[in-house]
């Protein structure tokens, strides 16, 4: 066979090549849960609860019992007689009934499974299923349940609706600073509950074999090696005997983190019939009781000296969790990274904190590309800028070119615990104002203002946090949130890596490649990736928060620096010379200074199987479980500008332009991508989703008619470009950017908007910005 | 009901009942999983398929039975072989999937937009495509791949 | 969400479905498009024990100008109506709404004459056959009847069609040159049910002054609701600023819409009014009408 002793320029970092995954998905290969289909495979229906709240009184399974094809009924008593009743949440301190035992919570709560031959005789049914219901009071309002007269969870010891309190800063001193500040804001805003609604639905299919002895469960898992785990302890089945298979997944956005009752269900009927069991939720049941996102209520206040430096900053919250405390982060960190909420500002003194209640709604909190509550952290302090801004009269690009923490301040200790690794916030921000010729768009809006038009223009200057994370500090569930890659170089130099994560769209097929590729001078097109079957990948607590390229990306390519340093072993063998005299330029090896005694990775692994060194294990292959020693903190400049149709409350976004610094891009075209999907994301959150309860309880949001996701048509062109300050400590200077836009937008928009509007007086408007929010805005603004 | 419907080329005769959709039966019944559920209230188009060669329907608001007797390309049927369609190679060359859930209504809708409008402008596409919706993308990369794929079809001669 | 069981007949002439209707009663369904009954049936809002299919009806799918109409078969699609040059040409009113119904998918299954059967208050096609003032020909056992739309209308999700009858096709009378339309719509997204809507239509005389003008809003009551006393405003008036204004106002009086996720009953009312105003202004820009007094 020819092996080359020319490498080609391997530079395969910064790359735009196109995605290894897409031939699948183009011919319709892609293998999603539903697409898997086993021998004799059972079919799982739920039966939900009408009632926001009400106590189970009696469930009859006669009529349900009695449809042809059906082989089971399970409640919430035959699971807690199994010891499944119950399950922990991913934050650790609380639990969730699988299904309802003693009462309902929530309404559409799971209350019954039924277990038939077809999805048809298993839906009919579950609408057969009696369940005789007494209703109790409800409560919506986390602002009415921490009166607590209605105690939702009685089970718990405390019969309280308040699930904890959190807070991090200088309290005193922060007061102190801001009532002594020349000018103090002192602001309420909402981050409405919204939902992340991936088009793929959650789903499973639990196979308990009997022949093995072992339980496969192929799972929409963002994390599959944590759901075994969980399974295991819940369960009681032994990790090894228990298989988690996370196949194509079509979008997580964090919903598909937690584990849901579904998954339990299937999972225990399959261990009882012996058969394969399908559960795949329908639309509804994803909007209603899958793990929702945001849903905080915030109090925002921020303290300047007349001339706009920054005092002081005090946030705080009140966070309605649903009936469950299920807001997967990690242990120590009840209220997410929501510490970043100094965002990209250098605040002398800063306090923040949050109480979070129980109320008749379904459970969640962290979802949606929210990097663990950076969202609502990040749309607080670009809001509260803005109206500080407007308070100040000044203009609010100055304002936050005034306060930015400098290039020089870095690595910067933030007042509420976090040390940024690296940032240079002016040189984005001064690039988004020149590209989008911000000083001609307030000129043009000063000419519309005096026509009566109205013109907006808002900017975002977020700081966000990603990568958890150091082992010190971040645990799910006791499991520290490491992350790992093996790889094996096979003899004819390609390969394969295998990490514990896991993507739903973001490109590790591609973008490992293209990391293995660079370090070890590799074609990227022969280094198969793998993700997702927890018998072979090693462990890792999986993708959300953007934590992969942070955390996996640095495992990768610190394993594959593991096996640089054994194939520089056999360079000097191959090469006849002393160690040190060998060094890895150009994507070779060569004797340092005699770039003609040289071999390519190629060579070399086709000896480390046919002539490895004496005193030297055959084989190329290496494993790293990586701990970080730090986040890392993407940061970006968004500008929105926005034109508002006072006669019917009518935004239009004219141009929105997101300058992005993601540190070190592995693939210029993956990047792009995902940030004109988060884009897409903030504004649907900005103009037109929420999921929204009325007083009696009652889901006003129940599918896709309801709760809205922009087409084509209404979403705006997103005009991106990029800065690169490098993570100082990443092994190859990378960030995480897949949250950024998610992260960074929603203000941009809501700025932009109050922008617009503020010549009429108004100064702030609560997200979704609908037409009648605004066109009210604007009456109310008139009178 | 027995109903004889012809994919991509191939008839298929099963016995199904009357409130069976379109879209499970192409997956169950015909291994055809290329199209996709997504929702429950037709709004989301990843199920979206070619009914006649000339219509894009939501498949998953349909019922088998209706299709008894007619013909029906789905995304497995695009490809010509191992040769993809322009469209699937515009997808893949211009980043227009990144999960690939929506990515075969998006074809399917597209095929037909090409076939009755071969040059579209870019709010041509986007009002085209507003029945597939898209979590991942923001429609500006598929947006891209229409364009790209138009341009290439148009070098080839229109078949009759 | 799957639906209920039901039994499946498939028609291949109308005297087919005629007897199929007649014989299974209340209990039977005509299915066409299906793109509202099928989302219905998927969440067993509809439980009909019989659909009664009529796509396989060839005689039904036409669309074509005879008489002084555009005559739509029951199995035209919106698409259809969507792509035709014709429809472009003369009956902008129309052309505008078949842009703008459902989404471009729905429009390639779903029918004109099955919307109007469906009679969802916030349905985009009853809007338009008001302000066109289209009549629907309904054909039972006895032959047909020529319904006019006011009376075809009847309440939400009612209309005059009876059981054992079948409406077989819409009649749009054709405008003349100096007739032009438009249709307003707000939606939340592309793809929702209106938020409010209107469709005007009318005629610029010679001299000047305005006829046969057609006013209807959406969304704004049980069913499309005609502005009659707009309609008489502008009969015989000349156009200008505040007879647009004054007619616009006589439709925010009649609007009687609900509050749910899409606004309240103050927002949407204000908007009849805004669209009606709209839609007049477009249609006089439409035919030229040169600059409003």
């Amino acid at each position: 066979m020819a092996m080359t002793t020319e490498a080609p320029a391997r530079h395969a970092i910064g790359v735009a090549m196109k995605r290894k995954e897409d031939p699948r998905f183009i011919q319709g290969r892609g293998r999603y849960l539903d697409d898997i289909v086993l021998p004799n495979m059972l079919f799982l229906a739920l039966v939900h609860s009408p009632y926001p709240h009400a106590r189970i009184v009696k469930i009859d399974k006669t009529a349900a019992l009695a449809v042809p094809g059906v082989k089971a009924v399970i409640t919430g008593d035959d699971l807690v007689a199994a010891n499944l009743g119950w399950i922990p949440t991913f934050h650790g301190y609380d639990k969730q009934m699988v299904l309802a035992v003693g009462k309902a919570v929530f309404q559409y709560q799971e209350v019954a499974g039924v277990i038939a031959t077809s999805r048809d005789a298993a839906f009919d049914a579950a609408e057969l299923v009696d369940v005789e219901y007494e209703p109790l009071d409800v409560v919506v309002d986390p602002f009415e349940a921490m009166r607590d007269t209605t105690i939702i969870r009685d089970d718990r010891e405390n019969k309280t609706n308040h699930i904890y309190h959190w807070e991090v800063g200088k309290r005193d001193e922060t007061d102190a600073a801001l009532a002594a500040s020349d000018v103090h804001i002192n602001e309420k805003m909402e981050f409405q509950r919204c939902h992340p609604a991936p088009l793929e639905p959650c789903g499973i299919v639990a196979d308990m074999s009997r022949g093995t002895g072992r339980l496969t469960l192929y799972l929409t898992s963002q994390a599959p090696h944590a759901h075994r785990t969980v399974v295991s302890l819940v369960t009681g089945i032994p990790e090894d005997k228990i298989h988690v298979i996370s196949p194509d997944i079509g979008g997580g956005f964090g919903n598909k983190v937690p584990v849901y009752p579904g998954y339990v269900v299937a999972t225990a009927a399959s261990v009882i019939l012996g058969s394969p069991v399908k559960w795949v939720e329908n639309r509804t049941e994803n909007l209603t009781t899958t793990g929702f996102a945001r849903d905080y209520h915030m109090n925002v206040e921020i303290g300047a000296t007349k001339d706009g430096k920054l005092t002081a900053l005090k946030v705080t919250t009140v966070a309605d969790h649903g009936a469950f405390d299920a807001a997967a982060d990690p242990t120590k960190y009840p209220a997410g990274m929501f510490g970043i909420v100094t965002g990209s500002y250098d605040f002398p003194l800063a306090f923040t904190e949050l109480d979070a209640y129980f109320t008749n709604k379904a459970p969640g909190g962290v979802a949606y590309r929210c990097s663990f509550r950076v969202t609502e952290a990040s749309y607080a302090i670009e809001r509260g800028m803005d109206m500080l801004a407007a308070r100040l009269g000044m203009d609010p690009a100055d304002l936050r070119l005034k306060n930015f923490v400098k290039k020089e301040q870095f690595p910067y200790p933030s007042p509420l615990g976090f040390v940024y690794d690296s940032g240079d916030y002016h040189l984005t921000l001064q690039k988004a104002l020149d590209k989008i010729g911000y000083a001609d768009l307030r000129r043009e809006q000063a000419e519309k203002r005096a026509r009566g038009e109205y013109m907006g223009i808002g900017i975002s200057t977020f700081t966000e946090v990603v990568g958890a994370g150091p082992s010190k500090l971040f645990d799910i569930m006791g499991i520290k949130m490491f992350d790992s890659a093996e790889i094996r170089i096979h003899p004819t130099g390609s390969g394969i890596v295998r990490t514990g994560a896991r993507h739903q769209g973001q490109g590790h097929e591609t973008t490992w490649a293209q990391i293995v590729a660079e370090e070890l001078g590799l074609d990227p097109q022969n280094i198969l990736v793998e993700e997702g079957d927890t018998d072979t990948a090693p462990y890792g607590l999986g993708t959300y928060a953007s934590r992969s390229t942070p955390v996996a990306g640095g495992a990768i390519a610190l394993a594959a620096r593991k096996i640089r340093e054994k194939a520089k072993k056999i360079a000097a063998h191959l090469l006849e010379a002393s160690e040190d005299d060998v060094e890895w330029t150009n994507y070779k090896f060569q004797i340092a200074g005699v770039p003609e005694k040289s071999v390519t990775m190629q060579q070399i692994a086709f000896a480390a199987y046919t002539n490895p060194p004496p005193d030297t294990e055959p084989g190329l292959e290496a494993t790293f479980y990586y701990d970080p020693p730090n986040l890392t903190f993407p940061h970006g400049a968004y500008i929105a500008v926005v034109d508002v149709d006072a006669d019917t409350g009518e935004t239009k976004v004219r141009r929105f332009l997101a300058i992005d610094d993601c540190g070190v891009v592995i693939n210029p075209l993956v990047v792009e991508g995902q940030i004109h999907g988060g884009l897409t994301e903030g504004y649907a959150i900005a103009f037109m989703q929420e999921i929204r309860f009325d007083s009696g309880g009652n889901h006003l949001n129940t599918n896709f008619t309801e709760y809205l996701v922009p087409t084509s048509l209404d979403t705006p062109a997103w005009e991106t470009d990029n800065t690169v300050t490098p993570s100082p400590h990443h092994p190859i200077g990378a960030k995480g950017v897949g949250e950024s836009p998610n992260v960074g937008s929603p203000a941009a928009f809501v700025n932009a908007v109050v922008d617009a509007l503020s010549p009429l007086g108004i100064k702030h408007i609560e997200m979704p910005m609908t037409r009648s929010k605004v066109w009210h805005a604007i009456q109310a603004a008139k009178a | 009901m027995k109903i004889r419907v012809t994919v991509n080329g191939t008839p298929y005769e099963r016995d199904v009942e009357p409130r069976t959709l379109l879209a499970y039966f192409l997956r169950e019944q015909c291994g055809l999983t290329g199209t996709h559920v997504g929702c429950d209230s037709s709004s989301c188009g990843v199920c979206v398929v070619v009914l006649d060669g000339e219509r894009a329907v939501k498949s998953c608001t349909m019922f088998a039975v209706m299709a008894d007797g007619h013909e029906i390309m789905t995304v497995e049927g695009l490809a010509d072989g191992a040769t993809l369609h322009p469209l699937q190679q515009a997808f893949w060359d211009c980043h227009g999937l990144q999960c690939g859930y929506c990515t075969p209504g998006m074809l399917m809708t597209s095929v037909v937009l090409l076939k009755n409008n071969p040059n579209p402008s870019e709010h041509e596409i986007r009002e085209a495509l507003a029945g597939n919706l898209c979590r991942c993308t923001g429609y500006q990369n598929i947006v891209k791949s229409v364009q790209q794929a138009a341009t290439e079809l148009s070098k080839v001669p229109v078949e009759a | 969400m799957f639906p209920a069981a039901f039994s499946y007949l498939s028609a291949h002439s109308i005297d087919e479905a005629l007897a199929s209707l007649l014989e299974h009663g209340a209990d039977a369904r005509v299915l066409a498009g299906g793109q509202s009954l099928i989302p219905a049936m998927r969440f067993r809002l509809a439980r009909p024990g019989v659909l009664v299919d009529i796509n396989p009806v060839g005689e039904l799918n036409y669309l074509r100008e005879e008489g002084g109409v555009l005559a739509i078969g029951a199995g035209a699609r919106d698409a259809a109506l969507e792509r035709s040059a014709a429809v472009a040409a003369r009956y902008h009113l129309m052309s505008d709404a078949a842009a703008v119904v459902a989404d471009p998918v729905v429009r390639q299954m779903g029918t004109v004459v099955g919307s109007l059967c469906h009679n969802d208050p916030a349905g985009d096609w009853g809007v338009v056959a008001l302000a066109s003032r289209a009549e629907i020909v309904v054909r039972g056992k006895s032959g047909n009847r020529v319904v006019p739309i006011d009376d075809f209308l009847v309440d939400s999700y009612t209309t005059a069609v009876a059981e054992g009858e079948l409406a077989v096709e819409a009649r749009f009378p054709t405008p003349g040159e100096r007739t032009s339309g438009s249709y307003q719509k707000i939606e939340r997204k592309v793809g929702d049910f209106a938020t409010a809507a209107a469709a005007v239509q009318f005629t610029l005389r010679a001299d000047g002054t305005i006829a046969d003008a057609g006013i209807a809003i959406g969304a704004a009551g049980p069913k499309a609701t005609r502005v009659a006393a707009a309609e008489a405003l502008l009969a015989g008036a000349r156009p200008s600023k505040e007879l647009f204004r004054a007619a616009a106002a006589e439709a925010e009086k009649i609007s009687d819409p609900i509050a749910d996720t899409r606004g309240d009953v103050e927002f949407k009312r204000a908007m009849a009014g805004v669209l009606v105003h709209r839609g007049l202004v477009a249609t006089f820009e439409r035919l030229g009408g040169g600059v409003l007094a």
